[in-house]
């Protein structure tokens, strides 16, 4: 009647961290955690037996707190550095959870999955990339990534938003960027007295970059109505609808396509996105309630 | 002397007569092969998917009567065992349960270990699904296998599923099959699903008054169960649709189908077309929903539907799940599989809130996703015909009538030249 | 010198594509500034008798609250437009600001370009177009800050 088997076997050898079916983690151990800023917390993941997943930049891990339930989280961390970081905030049952666990402690995983940033495509082209709040964290690995192309491959620009100074995460990366000849600028909601950095939207640090607009590809990542607002303004800018990646989220629940959970639209977030070229989507993020 | 299957294979693509022994043998023959034959029963007042070892099983003299937010059976005490149309729960069901448990771990101080828990592989058989069933399994294919991820559950218990399709005979008020294409006939659903044969075998029931060639036929050696009546004239013509459907038949007394057995076919499928209750305008639909977004009927049916899912609940295609971590006291943890609704709040739900807050909006996701958004998703549409969401309607929403509703009222409909028939 | 100004001011992004014989409108206003760190640019209540067009260097928004010292309300880096209280009477400065790094600026004289505003409708109208648009432009961000949007931001 119909061949499945053909189409289990792809699903064992993409889907799936266990080797066993798409829905059933693959227990890891926390190797390491870091708090971030108040509420954020990372969590570095190894597998109790086998490799780490194999990831890209963008993609996203489905992360089981056993007893408590499961939740999408990017993936933090650089390619290849045989740990899977995550940086979580505090916001829900399981992330609560996910924030609390300590080392040695089991967290199951499914992935990587969804759409990644592209960052291989990039050589040569300069990227521009903003980001807000958390949203930088599916961004980090990208980021490192495009700050060690060969210099001459293109400019790397990073505009940063945050609510205030002490929740910026990954501050030390951001010297890191800019030492290895990223133009970084960071840019916050309110900041107490002493704060020298900028205070404004991210969107005010974009003329301070100096990007090829029209030969540009922007990376952006944060709430959507922030995207929506970034986006809008690098068009302005002169940079190509279709060259500006953002990062969507809806309501994830199993990461594959099959729950029905993350639509928008056309589209399955976990399977489409999360990350789509603002051209294509842009007319879905102006429908209320879509 | 009418042929029998001794003396004349029968192959993939014949047309044969059975009677009602012969269907009653190929049920029990499926069951001796170690099928687990699951078909139409009456339960509760409806006819749903039930455990069938023999044809005594099945809605003998059971007729259905539906309309927007109404569904009743008659018993008129006859012979026809396929005198309705469909029941609320279609073998989604039986593929895709309502409620499954995924995994099983167990936390041992640090150490957790996931165990998969499957049920038993026995094959399953379907028998006597309609044609409308058949396409709705074909559009599950499509999301639950098609993908890059597929539901390794569906695909063990879809993998080597006997299915015995019942073509339709007797639409209900509510049927718009052959609107979507995928009725009453069974071959008429061909569109959704490239598979090298759709189906094992499919019969239509024949009740005339003109003797049968089947009934006079002689046994054959068949393993033919003698406890049930044949009836003059009540018979099925069989289209044999795989190898093992015809190597079934081969078990029960069978004929090569007469002309007029054919023609019998004809003129029940031809009469069940002619009077199917409703129909939908397919042309350039997913288009035409997708730019009208925004339009004021939205608001209008939400002024009605209640947000009750039932539509989502009897819908052979919809498939939404939710997951739910179930602890007990010895620290055991199981992930429960069980189906969502989009009409509930909590399915669209993100850290701020449900992202579609109005029952319009809820409404709009659900009639868009079967009518225009599956196409994108899944290169087919959601919707197969059945009625069941009208039906079911507790306040009887009617889906071709909200979708002409939005043709009618289509802004761009004088212009959409360019646009209709894309799909 | 004046041709110089000119070409400065129709550098600054607030008068981008600006006519140069319009450009040189407004140089005959404006003259160069530079201020060192920490200078007091702008004092809240202080006459508002010109406004500055960045070039280089960030300066702060701020307000002071006893107690509590400078609130830093919005920093402003080059190519911004520093000060917009000199449009409107009763022409005083609603905040102080100060800058962060060294500054380099055009300092353009409020009644002097006023005055020319007044006498040339056309311009005047560009000019207000102009500022609007600035304006609209610190309003949407200052509402969209408003909203928090990184108190609540992504996902479980």
């Amino acid at each position: 009647m119909i061949a499945p088997t053909e189409d289990a076997g792809r699903a064992v050898a993409d889907g799936a961290a266990t080797g066993t079916g798409a829905f059933t983690p693959a227990p890891y151990r926390v190797v390491e955690r870091r708090v971030e800023t108040d509420g954020v917390v990372s969590v570095a993941l190894v597998p109790d037996s086998g490799e780490p997943v194999a990831w890209r930049p963008g993609q996203f891990n489905m992360l089981t707190v056993f007893g408590v339930g499961e939740v999408a989280i990017s993936m933090s961390g650089v390619p290849g550095e045989g740990r899977l970081w995550h940086t979580v905030r505090d916001v829900g049952a399981v992330s609560h959870a996910l924030c609390g666990t300590g080392v040695g402690d089991v967290v199951g995983v499914r992935g990587a999955y969804g759409t990644a940033w592209g960052v291989e495509e990039l050589d040569g082209v300069d990227v521009v990339v903003v980001a807000g709040g958390i949203g930088l964290a599916p961004l980090r690995g990208a980021i490192s990534l495009l700050a060690r192309r060969p210099s001459g491959r293109g400019r790397l620009c990073v505009a940063l938003g945050a609510r205030s100074p002490d929740q910026v995460i990954f501050a030390e990366d951001l010297e890191i960027w800019r030492e290895l000849g990223a133009e970084v600028e960071l840019t916050v909601d309110a900041a107490a007295p002493g704060w020298t950095g900028s205070v404004g939207l991210v969107t005010a640090v974009l003329p301070q970059l100096s990007f090829d607009a029209g030969r540009a590809v922007a990376l952006v990542c944060g709430p959507e109505i922030m995207m929506r607002i970034v986006a809008r303004a690098l068009v302005d800018r002169g940079v190509a609808a279709d060259a500006i990646r953002v990062s969507l989220e809806r309501n994830m629940q199993c990461g594959v396509g099959l729950c029905g959970h993350c639509q928008l639209g056309p589209l399955l977030i976990c399977r489409d996105g999360p990350v789509r070229a603002y051209g294509e989507i842009a007319h879905l993020l102006g429908e209320r309630e879509r | 002397m009418p042929r029998v299957a001794a003396v004349d294979p029968v192959r993939v693509g014949d047309s044969v007569t059975i009677g009602v022994s012969g269907l009653d043998g190929l049920v029990r023959e499926l069951a001796a092969r170690g099928y687990k034959t699951v078909g139409p029963t009456v339960r509760d007042g409806a006819v749903v998917p039930g455990p069938v070892s023999s044809v005594a099983q099945l809605p003998r003299g059971v007729h259905d009567e539906q309309a927007p937010g109404s569904y009743r059976l008659r018993h008129e005490g006859d012979d026809e065992l396929f005198g309705w149309a469909v029941g609320p729960a279609s073998y989604k069901g039986v593929l895709f349960p309502a409620e499954e448990t995924l995994w099983r771990a167990r936390r041992d101080g640090q150490d957790a270990g996931v165990d998969e828990v499957r049920d038993a592989r026995r094959p399953l058989a379907i028998v006597g699904a309609r044609p409308c069933e058949l396409a709705a399994l074909e559009v599950l294919d499509r999301v639950l296998l098609g993908g890059p991820v597929v539901d390794d559950r569906y695909a063990a218990r879809r993998e080597g599923a006997f299915v015995l399709v019942a073509e339709c005979g007797k639409p209900a008020a509510t049927c718009f099959c052959t609107s979507m294409g995928t009725g009453p006939a069974a071959a008429a659903s061909a569109s959704v699903s490239p598979s090298e044969s759709r189906f094992d075998l499919a019969i239509a029931e024949i009740v005339d008054d003109e003797p049968g060639a089947s009934d006079e036929r002689p046994d054959a050696g068949a393993q033919v169960s003698r406890d049930v009546r044949v009836g003059p004239g009540h018979r099925f013509v069989v289209t044999v649709g795989s190898e093992r459907g015809a190597s079934l038949l081969e078990h029960v007394a069978h004929v090569e189908a007469s002309a007029a057995d054919r023609a019998a076919r004809a003129g029940v499928l031809a009469r069940a077309a002619a009077q199917m209750g409703r129909s939908l305008d397919t042309d350039g639909l997913a288009p035409l929903l997708a730019r009208n977004i925004d339009s004021p009927r939205w608001q209008d049916v939400a002024q009605r539907c209640l947000s009750c899912g039932n539509c989502t609940m009897v819908c052979p295609t919809c498939f939404c799940t939710d997951v739910d971590d179930v602890t007990d006291l010895t620290g055991a943890v199981e992930r429960r599989r069980h189906w969502a609704s989009c009409f509930d709040l909590a399915h669209s739900f993100m850290h701020g809130g449900p992202v579609r807050s109005s029952a319009a909006s809820r409404y709009r996701q659900w009639a868009t996703h079967k009518l225009s958004t599956w196409h994108d998703q899944f290169g087919t549409s959601g919707c197969v015909g059945c009625g069941r969401c009208i039906a079911w309607c507790p306040v009887g929403i009617d889906i071709t009538e909200e979708a002409a509703a939005i043709r009618a009222s289509d802004v761009e409909a004088a212009g959409a030249g360019q646009t209709r028939g894309e799909r | 010198m004046i041709e110089e100004l000119a070409e400065l001011v129709g550098h600054h992004p607030l008068f981008d594509g600006l006519p140069a014989d319009v450009a040189a409108l407004v140089a005959g206003c404006a003259r160069n500034a530079a201020f060192g760190p920490g200078e007091l640019v702008l004092a809240e209540g202080g006459v508002a008798d010109a406004f500055y067009l960045l070039r280089r260097g960030r300066v702060t928004l701020e307000v002071h609250a006893p107690g509590r010292g400078p609130l830093v309300i919005e920093t402003l880096g080059p190519g911004s437009v520093l000060g917009m209280s000199w449009l409107f009477p009763p022409y005083r400065w609603s905040f102080d600001a100060r800058t962060l790094e060294p500054v380099g600026a055009i300092s353009v004289d409020a009644a002097c370009l006023r005055d020319k505003a007044e006498a040339d409708p056309a311009f005047g109208y560009e000019l207000m177009k102009r500022l609007g648009a600035v304006l609209l432009g610190r309003l949407e961000a200052t509402r969209i800050r408003l909203l928090d949007l990184y108190g609540h931001d992504r996902p479980d």
